[in-house]
């Protein structure tokens, strides 16, 4: 063992005599951020050396960075000294094998979270992997994924069972210094899920992950992982619920895609973090870095997201298409209310040849909220014959939102085309009454209108969640107008 | 069933409805005329409960309840129709299933149950045949990319969908060619029945040889200068609105 291995054990057993809380519901780590805790994660998650390396190396670099304030939102400082960067409900032994293991509380809250594991997962012949403060709780489906060769799994089994897949992949598209929240999810991410799709195989079901922060004072730091081999295809989708609490909390998660030559993966999102109340008081900060990497000839990487929680989002999911032909994709529904500030986007990134990028994003802002779409199309020199469309729409609802739109473009080849449309539009007294007229509430008429808004995003979601993101948009809109 | 006494009303600080007095019975038909400015839209909006517009004197009552007091949706619920003169596009709401939302709120409200889909579908295809629109029409936004005659078409497609009792169609006959004159009148007609009434809002005589009314009023200046028969309305397409202007004010 070297002598800086040494002193990190020595540092953990200090922490450890300092002790972790370890309470009726969770086992946590005390707050407060330090070498010593990246090496404790690493430790209780008994992962392999080299990502306990890895780890401390992106903390050291986080120590050099300082948080980005480009963004157009506005809150208090955040004291990293200040959050627990584990938190593991408690098992009754070691890790459930089976879904009869797992605590039956803790199915309880996801069955009033709309997400029971067992009936309706298996109904819907959708594979969950439920990720509960920071430890992934169950994986259903994994025996007839694994029939497929097919690799779904928690960030920790992948760890455990497919450490040379993680050990080439992890990192090489989001690198641990990419930017300050990403290089702190490097340092003390703790759980999250892992796909891996072989050559050929087209995944015989949707995958999806549910996040859910519980634990007060806790942040979430998970970490997805998911390759598509040569040929490959596969549908994910990540749903997201956090309780109400007064502070906030921090979630600042990395998603990092790989899509081989012929590949195909695409991405939805259906995010609900807690967004505070109508004073603004509480809510999630959702600080994420998603980005998918179009390695391969032919490969396409598609981002759909459907963002209506949150007190603040920070997020461009991005795809860098490298590999030639290769196509992005970003369709995403944004809704700012009440205080909420949304900064969202996307960034593509041309180099292959005759590669193709489409955005087409929603943003809709009601009560004091802020919505912001922030996005990037580089075209490098080599992407000879390179093509974007972009088009931004915006919605407001009432007089006290705002919208922003700043789509930047960098340009560095003659013979690429990129096109941009905007518009803004208030929600139309004239549509509303239309809809009165003809007998219908306001409140429903203010649903239909901006699930109308959206169709064309909600139309790229899987069938059975484009239903359950209409209604959340109807939830998160409650009283925005009338 | 529809009892206007004395109604006032102004839109941003602007007196525009000026003491409106007009009684309509099940089964009539009333045309009410007059030139650019004299009110006519308004009284529409305002007996269709559009907030921007301020009653500030006056009653209706509209069989024997009191409209004003009543919400938009309300009103509508209650059997009150109003065809827009400018109906707008809600791009991405399909047309059918406004209409369908439309008619459950309505029947909801009377304590029936919704409309099961395909009975729906059934008749909004048998009514579309009648007001010979194209089937595109069923998968299309609310008045999304319409022509003005297809637009109008849709308005009278949406009545014959609801039945009101009260339809106040308002310059529905407005940037129709002469077919389409013919199938917005047939639906029209198609409607009239002892138990409903209709206001037609027009500032041409031309539909009304297609749907004949029971009174013709003339609109002026925020209130009913004069009120007549069908040939109110020819005489008026000959000597012109200065006439009955000219007459107010002699």
């Amino acid at each position: 063992m070297s002598s800086k291995s040494q002193e990190v054990e020595a540092l953990v057993g200090q922490k450890y005599r300092h002790g972790f809380i370890t309470d009726i519901e969770s086992d946590s780590l005390p707050p407060g951020l330090d070498e010593a805790v990246v090496a404790a994660i690493s430790k209780k998650k008994h992962e392999p050396e080299f990502l306990l390396k890895w780890r401390l190396k992106a903390f050291r670099h986080w120590q050099t960075m300082t948080e980005p304030t480009w963004a157009h939102v506005h809150y208090k400082p955040i004291d990293y000294q200040d959050i627990s960067y584990y938190s593991a409900p408690r098992a009754p032994a070691n890790a459930p094998k089976s879904l009869d293991e797992v605590d039956p509380k803790l199915l309880a809250t996801y069955e009033k979270l709309g997400i029971p594991l067992h009936e309706r997962a298996r109904l819907a012949g959708v594979a969950v992997d439920a990720v509960f403060d920071s430890v992934s709780v169950a994986t259903t489906f994994k025996e007839k994924l694994g029939k497929a060769g097919v690799i779904f799994c928690s960030f920790s089994d992948a760890v455990r069972n497919h450490p040379e897949l993680v050990e080439r992949y992890l990192g090489s598209v989001v690198p641990p210094g990419d930017n300050f929240f990403a290089a702190l999810n490097s340092a003390v991410f703790s759980d999250g899920s892992f796909v891996y799709v072989p050559p050929g195989v087209r995944c015989p079901m949707e995958l999806s992950t549910y996040f859910r922060i519980n634990a007060a004072k806790t942040g979430q730091f998970e970490r997805t992982l998911i390759i598509a081999a040569e040929g490959a295809s596969v549908s994910y989708l990540e749903g997201c619920t956090a309780p109400m609490r007064d502070e906030n909390q921090l979630h600042a998660a990395v998603v990092e895609l790989v899509a081989l030559d012929d590949a195909q993966i695409k991405y939805s999102t259906v995010q609900n973090w807690y967004p505070g109340d109508e004073n603004g008081l509480g809510g999630i900060y959702n600080f994420v870095t998603k980005r998918g990497e179009c390695r391969g000839r032919n490969s396409k990487i598609s981002w759909t997201q459907v963002e209506t929680g949150s007190a603040i989002t920070w997020k461009y999911p991005s795809c860098v298409l490298k590999g030639e032909n290769s196509i992005g994709e970003f369709y995403s529904v944004a809704v700012a209310n009440n205080y909420q500030q949304a900064d969202t986007g996307t960034k593509m990134i041309h180099i292959g040849k005759n590669t193709k990028s489409t955005i087409v994003s929603k943003g809709i802002s009601a009560g004091h909220a802020e919505n912001t779409y922030r996005g990037l199309v580089k075209i490098l020199p080599s992407a000879s014959g390179a093509r974007n469309f972009t088009q931004c729409d915006s919605l407001l609802m009432g007089p006290k939102c705002a919208a922003h739109t700043f789509p930047y473009m960098e340009v560095k080849n003659p013979t690429a085309t990129v096109e941009h449309e905007a518009s803004t539009s208030k929600i139309g007294e004239d549509q509303l009454f239309y809809c009165l007229q003809r007998g219908i509430s306001a409140e429903d008429a203010v649903n239909m209108i901006v699930s109308g808004f959206c169709k064309v995003v909600f139309k790229e979601l899987p069938m059975e969640f484009a239903v359950e993101a209409q209604n959340l948009l109807s939830v998160s809109l409650e009283g925005a107008v009338g | 069933m529809l009892e206007i006494s004395d109604l006032t009303a102004r839109v941003a600080g602007k007196e525009i409805l000026n003491g409106v007095n007009l009684t309509v019975n099940a089964g009539e038909v009333h045309a009410i005329m007059g030139p650019n400015g004299s009110g006519k839209s308004t009284l529409a909006q305002v007996l269709a409960g559009r907030e921007d517009y301020e009653v500030i004197r006056g009653s209706v009552t509209f069989e024997g309840r009191d409209l004003l007091a009543m919400r938009a949706e309300e009103r509508a619920r209650a059997g009150l129709f109003l065809g827009f003169q400018y109906p707008v596009e809600i791009p991405g709401v399909n047309n059918v299933y406004l209409l369908k939302a439309a008619l459950n709120a309505k029947r909801k409200a009377a304590g029936e149950p919704e409309v099961d889909a395909y009975d729906f579908l059934a008749l909004i295809r048998q009514k579309m045949k009648f007001m010979q629109m194209s089937e595109t029409f069923l998968t299309r936004g609310v008045n999304e990319g319409f022509s003005g005659g297809e637009k109008k078409r849709n308005e009278v497609l949406q009545m014959l969908v609801l039945e009101p009792k009260l339809a106040i169609l308002d310059e529905t006959d407005s940037g129709l060619d002469i077919d389409a004159l013919k199938v917005v009148s047939q639906g029209v007609n198609s409607l009239r029945d002892p138990k409903r009434a209709v206001v037609l809002v027009t500032h041409y005589q031309r539909l009304l040889d297609y749907v004949i009314p029971d009174q013709v009023h003339v609109l002026s200046g925020g209130r009913i200068v004069k009120s007549g028969d069908k040939s109110l309305a020819q005489e008026l397409e000959r000597r012109g609105y200065d006439w009955v202007m000219g007459a107010q004010v002699a």
